[in-house]
């Protein structure tokens, strides 16, 4: 079908993604696996040498470790059960006979084109600020004292914002699943008597099953990477309380300067993703038939 | 669904969607409200609602004394920047894939996707160390190399599947014609290629203006987008709520106004075709 230098002239024009792809990803983590063996601290750059795994061990043996690794199994899942369970729910609501559907639309799917720093902001000053937020004025309506939420609660928290970020991303797909559901079917199990919980365990369920997987796979991948949020909230804060991988590494970088240990951080990151990637890749894989 | 249904049930239905997306906007409704109250009428305790003190001071005083309109330039030059090079780069790719595939087309795309599970913290050492060694902290070229790089992906993903969906025989057609490789791309393919290049670049803007951990951890003052800017905002301490939401508000506009034309082809990108 297509000649010689047509096939050449292809190779060519995918070869630079594919190097760029390829210096993007293997560059870097190679060095990251160096370092990660190295003690390496920008503050005292001239005491260096080969640690062995002495930067895994630390990380190990952190307590503040294996509260990061919970941490963000937490979000994760957490925001996974918030936003399939809402997201269908809402879904099933917006497919049913709506007047003024268009603008509903619209904001439902808001939140996702907020960007990370400014929901995190929103929420933290106005609504669960303690003295000037709008949930603190309920309580006090209320005559309660008003919940401090970052302080006494930073995970849910957390992952309450990510959820109402994420939220919209879900009940879109689902809605986009339900309208190739077909209303002839629906009908007969109505008539034939099916309660609507059966219509829907029966029927709607078994037809979300690729919607809901799809949603997981790529809900994951982001979702394993939240900073921002925790940043402009939090920052892991109080004490570790909130501090995710991404964030623990982060600090060992940035703020205590140590390459070594953030380098070992990152690889742990790295065999973390893994595990999940191969559930992914295994599910995405049959899906993406494009 | 196509059923007869009584205006009962319409009006039930409605009160409920509507009241349930309300509540899913109201954090940004009430932002973008408090952004144009006095400082004082945004902490007002309890809150205010009708009887606020408007004012569009906030809007004035953000954009014209401080360096607010830098930050939003560096947002526009890196995220318009980043999806330019990207496209550059990614539509021969995508091209070559579609109408050329080979052996291994397949394992290629794949192994592209698996680069996007790659957690930014894992290479992040090394290239905030390049970075450094080469000057590009905090440099508007240094975010649009890595916001490229990191979409990349998601580009080639989304174009491959846009143009998959070109019929194969018009190519083959204009080839038997004798027009050239140049000339069929240019006149050919390109005028079918631009919805799908449109909405790959709209998404593609959207993705790179919201990017928050690259941004923050590579900028300080010079480069910060709006994402780092709002990101380390501190502490407002009540002081600053309503200069904060029309900073906040500004930031999210563009994004808002972008995000609302491409939904459909938000949901086709962001699960690499999967749900179209």
């Amino acid at each position: 079908m297509s000649t010689q230098s047509t096939r050449l002239a292809a190779r060519f024009m995918v070869a630079p993604s594919v190097i760029l792809l390829f210096i993007w990803m293997i560059v870097p983590l190679a060095m990251t696996a160096w370092f990660s063996f190295r003690l390496y601290r920008l503050l005292s750059p001239d005491r260096t040498g080969w640690v062995g795994v002495n930067n895994y061990v630390w990380f190990f043996n952190s307590p503040d470790f294996w509260l990061a690794l919970t941490n963000t199994l937490l979000l994760v899942g957490g925001v996974l059960l918030i936003t399939v369970v809402l997201g269908i729910l809402i879904a099933l609501l917006l497919d049913q006979p709506i007047k003024g559907q268009g603008v509903l639309r619209i904001l439902v799917i808001a939140p996702f084109f907020v960007m990370p720093p400014v929901a995190a902001s929103i929420w933290e000053n106005l609504f669960m600020h303690p003295q000037n937020g709008l949930f603190s004025a309920i309580a006090r309506g209320f005559g309660a004292q008003p919940i401090l939420f970052l302080e006494s609660y930073p995970m849910p928290s957390v992952i309450g914002i990510v959820a109402w970020e994420w939220l919209p991303f879900a009940t879109l797909i689902f809605v986009t699943a339900l309208q190739s559901l077909s209303s002839e079917q629906l009908e007969a199990a109505e008539m034939d008597g099916a309660s609507a919980f059966n219509r829907f365990r029966f029927i709607i369920l078994p037809h979300l099953t690729r919607a809901i997987t799809v949603v997981i796979l790529i809900q994951t991948i982001f979702l394993l990477g939240i900073f921002g949020e925790i940043f402009t909230t939090t920052q892991g804060g109080p004490g570790s309380a909130s501090t995710t991988l991404p964030y623990m590494i982060f600090k060992q970088a940035i703020v205590a300067k140590d390459i070594g240990r953030a380098a070992a951080g990152g690889i742990i990151a790295v065999i973390l993703a893994n595990i999940v990637a191969y559930f992914l890749m295994r599910g995405i894989g049959r899906h993406l038939d494009a | 669904m196509a059923r007869a249904h009584s205006p009962r049930r319409l009006w039930l239905t409605t009160i409920a969607a509507w009241t349930v997306a309300l509540i899913i906007f109201f954090p940004v409704l009430w932002m973008i409200l408090t952004s144009f109250k006095t400082e004082a009428s945004a902490v007002a305790m309890p809150p205010e609602f009708l009887g606020a003190d408007w004012t569009l001071e906030n809007y004035v005083e953000v954009w014209g004394r401080s360096d607010y309109p830098r930050f939003f330039w560096n947002s526009v030059v890196i995220a318009v920047g980043s999806t330019l090079l990207g496209l550059l780069i990614a539509i021969p790719a995508a091209w070559s894939m579609a109408f050329v595939p080979g052996k291994r087309t397949k394992d290629l795309l794949m192994w592209m996707l698996s680069t996007k599970m790659m957690p930014a913290v894992a290479v992040m050492v090394p290239i905030y160390l390049l970075f450094l060694q080469f000057g590009l902290l905090d440099t508007r070229i240094g975010l649009v190399l890595v916001l490229m790089l990191m979409n990349l992906p998601i580009i080639i993903w989304m174009l491959y599947t846009y143009f998959k969906e070109i019929p194969g025989e018009i190519l083959e057609a204009a080839r038997m014609d004798g027009a050239s490789l140049w000339n069929e791309i240019v006149y050919v393919l390109t005028p079918m290629a631009i919805p799908g290049i449109a909405s790959t670049m709209l998404l593609n803007i959207i993705l790179a203006w919201n990017e928050a951990f690259w941004t923050i951890t590579l900028t300080t003052t010079k480069a910060a987008p709006l994402s780092a800017f709002i990101a380390s905002f501190s502490a407002p301490q009540g002081l600053f709520y309503a200069k904060l939401s029309a900073a906040s508000a500004m930031a999210i506009m563009p994004i808002l106004i972008l995000g609302w034309f491409s939904q459909k082809q938000l949901v086709r990108g962001l699960t690499f075709g999967a749900v179209k």
